[in-house]
């Protein structure tokens, strides 16, 4: 499945709601330009490693968290 | 005495999880005035491990990638945290992405019950450091200095506990020395690490004499009025009171005792 053929759904990113038409996790982090970025992702809370990002099928109101390197305490 | 007798390895490096470095002391990337005095003051630490979080990315953002970039060039470990989360599973997901883009196995534990003490959510946090330990991490957990507390994250398999001196950014020191100090005793051979609450060199001074093996702070350096300066300062105080624990430091009286000899005092009469 691929963008384009699929019909668009809201999910929330990083707790904003945003309208897809991703398929995929890949599809998602690719289509906020975020392809080759050192990011990190879950979904619904679970983590999702970047081999599984591709066969991570996205559905209406899923929660995603795309996050990357930060200051910390 | 307070202190045991020193030994050659007492006086070695700080290891943790095996990994032998420079320092005792740990030190924070957030809060610096600019990325130029953040690199600058960790050089001047000595720090051989800094503490990193993970934050929403937004889209077609780049601040993760020149994040990495400037720490990166320090030449240091990194520890990741996670700090803000408030469950097991906030938790433990974020030790698994950090993990991902870290490239590490550390992970310094925090599981917050309070968002105004920011104090450790102790019940989940063993909870969340089984989880992690069993898949491979090395957590580094921040907690109190509650010793069944202790027990528990060390029958989870952490090999390093981290007690709070006070909460995070409070800049108290240490709020409970006693039961730090009875800490120390009840685990001799566990590396203990005070995190959080620091405020001052002396604190940190403190704590080492106390026979703690590192201290971790961030709040202290990177509000001060020179960071670069005062990192240097708690590099010096964390030396000292290493140095001072290791020496043996003399043991507290209620009276005074004379230095100088009384023997031969001139004007000594037994009357007076």
């Amino acid at each position: 499945m691929t963008a384009g053929t699929r019909e668009v759904v809201t999910i929330m990113v990083n707790g904003e709601p945003v309208m897809t038409s991703a398929g995929t996790l890949a599809e998602l982090v690719a289509e906020r330009g975020l392809a080759d970025a050192k990011v990190a992702t879950a979904r619904n809370g679970t983590f999702v490693a970047e081999r599984d990002r591709a066969g991570t099928m996205l559905f209406f109101d899923d929660h995603i968290e795309i996050v990357s390197p930060r200051h910390g305490g | 005495m307070n202190a045991p007798e020193p030994t050659a390895k007492a006086k070695s490096a700080l290891t943790l999880y095996g990994d032998a470095l420079p320092s005792r002391m740990l030190i924070g990337t957030a809060q610096y005035p600019s990325p130029q005095v953040l690199a600058k003051a960790v050089e001047a630490s000595g720090a051989g491990i800094v503490t990193v979080s993970l934050r929403r990315e937004q889209a077609r953002g780049r601040t993760g990638e020149r994040f990495l970039e400037l720490i990166g060039a320090l030449g240091v470990r990194v520890l990741p945290n996670t700090a803000g989360c408030h469950t097991v599973k906030e938790a433990v997901t974020t030790a698994q992405m950090a993990r991902e883009v870290f490239g590490t196995d550390w992970i310094k534990l925090e599981v917050i019950a309070n968002d105004d003490t920011l104090q450790p959510e102790v019940f989940g946090l063993v909870e969340a450091a089984g989880i992690l330990n069993a898949d491979g991490f090395k957590v580094l957990p921040y907690t109190t200095e509650d010793l069944s507390v202790a027990e528990r994250l060390l029958g989870s398999g952490c090999k390093v506990l981290m007690p709070w001196g006070a909460p995070i950014g409070t800049g108290r020191g240490l709020a409970n020395p006693y039961a730090l100090k009875s800490m120390r005793a009840y685990y001799p051979g566990i590396p203990l690490i005070v995190d959080a609450g620091i405020g001052a060199p002396s604190h940190a001074a403190q704590a080492m004499e106390l026979g703690f093996d590192g201290v971790l702070l961030n709040t202290a350096v990177a509000k001060a009025g020179d960071p670069v300066r005062m990192a240097e300062a708690f590099a010096r105080a964390i030396d000292a009171g290493r140095l001072a624990y290791e020496s043996g430091l003399m043991g507290v009286r209620d009276m005074a005792e004379p230095s100088t000899p009384v023997a031969g005092t001139p004007f000594f009469d037994l009357d007076r």
